[in-house]
């Protein structure tokens, strides 16, 4: 028995030791980690695609406000209750797509009008029918003189809610910038003692209990001023959206060069019963699938076979330790590939064994065979996973040329199975059968597959 | 000892039979259906949802019935061009044009009320039409990209041989032979059950690539090293034994493949269902073209035989 041998088994058990340490039981928190990330398609939820129309903004500050918009995004589906959701961004030819997953159960409704807010929020006041006209003063900027209406544009990204020390109540606390401040004095000079309502669109905000948000105006208001008397929630949703609403980002899909507000480039929803269900299939066809491989081997190969399937076992388990650790996000197409990337794991031992046979049946010694199984095994294997490896990467750009989740989930995990598959191949595998050989515990050729009979010239 | 090489133009005829059967299948889905596949709404746009029936009068429910009545009851509500599909266990799949998620619940419960059904949308997929078309032409990029990587991979991998473009073409060739017959079967899928291709069926078929790819290294790796190794002047000769040698090898990965696969076909559920047979005809395609096709193309190429690829031309010499 070779040292190096002896240092390789070491090094494999300590692998394989702490891979199973980390992933049983699968849910335990390892590095932070908890359990397996699973996609929408297997835990439940939602994804949605929509893209920004920034033709109103400058280029060059196109970047910028698009982290603003992911930010109030994220925080306004955060604010219905949906902590994990995530908010991405993603920039292409000058496009750019806000990716949003959110996982489990939700009110997909209401997070979809939740991120529909994405506009300008106006201040309207009632004319002497008592409908809502825009609330509007007339300032000057730069030198000249405009007729404004007053809207979220002209606050300060610094709106926040706090508890009043003296009366309890809740109050929502706002700046405006220079030219707000001028229009505000104005327009709260006209009101005082009227109402202001705040308007998305056509539609007034309204509070939790359904009435219309419509503040009375008490003093007049000019670079900094306060709202009183709203809930607490309404207060910290009206905060959200006033910060949010400084720019228009009209958030959508463009369609034959229309835009068409809230309407999704992408989307996406999956019941969890669905998820559940597939689960249960993907565990049920992954055991019979690799049961029947693992008897085949055995039936076949004999004891390389049995060799093979410790070492698949153990790649089986370093490869969910990997999903975990990461963390791989599983899809049901990831399933899929983690399959087919056990097949070829399998292939990198089909290969070396078939090869050791050959060589056993030209006459040569146990080990000479194994050790000539490997080396003239390798250049197929390495030759052959490459192409996998291209067809992955090719994958993984169309992955995220689609915007399809699902594409990526099945080049990620094919990509990882099959690397660590060569390295299951090289390494276990072949530090396993020269222990055996090594320790001549099983000498009798039979065991390798290899009748007696048929070596070509017994010595 | 089996002869490969020998039987090559009854293999060249064979997979001559699938590929026409696949044009002929393209022209008449082409004609049918207008449009050679039945296309998914990954690249037309569209909804596709899946519903889950749960019938309030469960006893004896025939789904096949079921289903023409809910075909009746889309086609009353204004839904006359969606497909449906059976799902199995109640579930139906459909495709229909552009609906909201709002619209599709509406949709949901009117269609519960008449067929007197509890009814769920367990899955809700919208892909708008502005996308769809670039996905489309980014689907076949990505192919056309996969195949010229592969070429330029393979030629690299035998760059010592001579005219190593050779060994790159005739991979490339069998590479097109697998795709294009797995396009021909989801083609009579296609105007027989109304089967699309969606962007997994892509993702298979770059999947295959890479699979069918491997098969081919493998068999030719071992026909480098015996060309190498000068143990016999023929190369036809020599094709065959690395067939012959490499031959438990190459079944024996596709089986072992094949079981995992067709374990995920059988009890995988619908979701990917129609993916998982991309990999499987592909497994087996795939098996089959790097033995007797890419090999044999090879032998065709180095003897000039080009006859032999001419199904029912009379043998020369």
């Amino acid at each position: 028995m070779r040292r190096g041998n002896v240092y390789l088994l070491i090094f494999i058990l300590a692998l394989f030791g702490f891979a199973l340490w980390s992933i049983v039981p699968l849910d335990k928190s390892v590095f932070g980690r908890e359990g397996l990330r699973l996609g929408l398609d297997l835990a439940g939820g939602s994804y949605l695609v929509y893209q920004a129309n920034v033709s109103d903004i400058e280029p060059e500050n196109r970047d910028e406000i698009m982290e603003g918009v992911k930010g109030v995004i994220e925080r306004r589906i955060n604010a219905l209750g949906i902590t994990e959701a995530t908010v991405q961004i993603q920039k292409q030819e000058g496009e750019y797509n806000i990716v949003i997953q959110i996982p489990g159960v939700a009110d997909i409704e209401k997070a979809k009008e939740m991120v529909g807010l994405f506009t300008v929020l106006e201040f309207r006041e009632q004319d002497s029918e008592g409908n809502w006209v825009p609330a509007t003063g007339t300032v000057t900027v730069n030198g000249e003189e405009k007729e404004l209406v007053l809207s979220s544009r002209y606050f300060k990204e610094n709106t926040y809610v706090t508890v009043s020390q003296t009366t309890a109540e809740t109050l929502l606390i706002f700046e405006m910038d220079e030219t707000g401040a001028k229009l505000f004095k104005q327009i709260s000079t006209r009101l005082i003692g009227k109402q202001l309502a705040i308007f998305l669109g056509d539609d007034p905000l309204r509070g939790e209990d359904g009435h219309i948000i419509a503040p009375r105006v008490n003093d007049v208001i000019e670079d900094k001023g306060q709202i009183e008397g709203l809930s607490l929630v309404d207060a910290q949703e009206l905060s959200l959206v006033l910060n949010a609403g400084r720019i228009d980002v009209p958030l959508g899909s463009w369609a034959d060069g229309e835009f068409e507000p809230s309407i999704p480039l992408y989307e996406r929803t999956v019941s969890a019963t669905l998820g559940r269900d597939s689960i249960q299939k993907s565990i049920l066809a992954a055991v019979i699938g690799i049961v029947l491989l693992l008897v085949f081997m055995l039936v076949y190969y004999r004891l390389p076979g049995l060799v093979a399937c410790l070492s698949l076992g153990i790649y089986g388990v370093v490869l969910l330790a990997i999903f975990k650790l990461v963390p791989v996000t599983l899809t049901l197409p990831g399933v899929a590939g983690f399959i087919l990337s056990l097949g070829m794991a399998v292939d990198a031992n089909v290969l070396i064994f078939e090869r050791t046979k050959e060589e056993l049946r030209g006459g040569r010694s146990l080990g000479a065979a194994v050790e000539a199984g490997f080396n003239r095994a390798w250049t197929a294997i390495r030759d052959s996973n490459i192409t996998t490896f291209i067809a992955c990467l090719i994958l993984f750009w169309l992955g995220g040329e689609l915007g399809a989740l699902m594409v990526r989930g099945f080049a990620v995990t094919l990509f990882i199975g099959v690397a660590l598959s060569m390295f299951t191949a090289i390494t276990v595998t072949r530090t396993f059968l020269r222990l055996i050989i090594g320790s001549q515990v099983v000498t009798n050729l039979a065991a390798y597959g290899v009748p007696a009979q048929t070596v070509r010239n017994t010595k | 000892m089996i002869d490969f090489v020998g039987r090559k133009r009854w293999f060249f005829l064979i997979s001559e039979i699938f590929v026409i059967m696949g044009i002929v299948a393209l022209v008449i889905s082409q004609i049918q259906i207008k449009s050679p596949l039945q296309l998914g709404i990954d690249f037309t746009g569209g909804t596709s949802m899946i519903l889950q029936f749960s019938p309030i009068d469960s006893h004896e429910v025939s789904w096949h019935d079921f289903q023409g009545q809910l075909r009746q009851e889309m086609a009353a509500l204004g839904y006359d061009k969606a497909r449906i599909q059976d799902a199995g266990e109640g579930n139906f799949i459909i495709y229909t044009r552009e609906i909201t998620s709002a619209e599709a619940s509406e949709l949901a419960e009117e269609l519960g009320t008449e067929l007197d059904s509890q009814v769920e949308i367990i899955d809700y997929y919208l892909v708008s039409g502005t996308v769809a078309g670039e996905t489309a032409r980014n689907a076949l990029i990505a192919v056309i990209i996969a195949a010229v990587a592969m070429l330029f991979y393979i030629v690299w991998a035998f760059r010592r041989m001579p005219s190593p473009f050779r060994w790159g073409t005739c991979a490339i060739i069998a590479l097109i032979h697998d795709v294009f017959i797995i396009i021909g079967i989801f083609s009579i899928l296609g105007w027989l059950a109304g089967v699309a291709i969606d962007a997994l069926f892509i993702t298979g078929l770059l999947a295959v690539v890479g699979y069918s790819i491997n098969n081919t290294v493998v068999v030719f790796d071992r026909i480098r090293e015996n060309v190498s190794r000068h143990i016999k002047p023929d190369f036809s000769e020599i094709v065959n034994d690395s067939l012959i040698e490499t031959l438990g090898r190459c079944l024996n990965t596709a089986l072992t493949t094949l079981f995992v696969l067709l374990a995920l076909f059988l009890f995988g559920g619908a979701t990917i269902h129609y993916f998982v047979l991309v990999l499987l005809l592909g497994v087996i395609i795939g098996t089959y073209s790097s033995i007797c096709i890419s090999s044999q193309f090879l032998v065709v190429w180095e003897r000039k035989e080009w006859r032999a690829l001419l199904p029912f031309a009379k043998r020369v010499g």
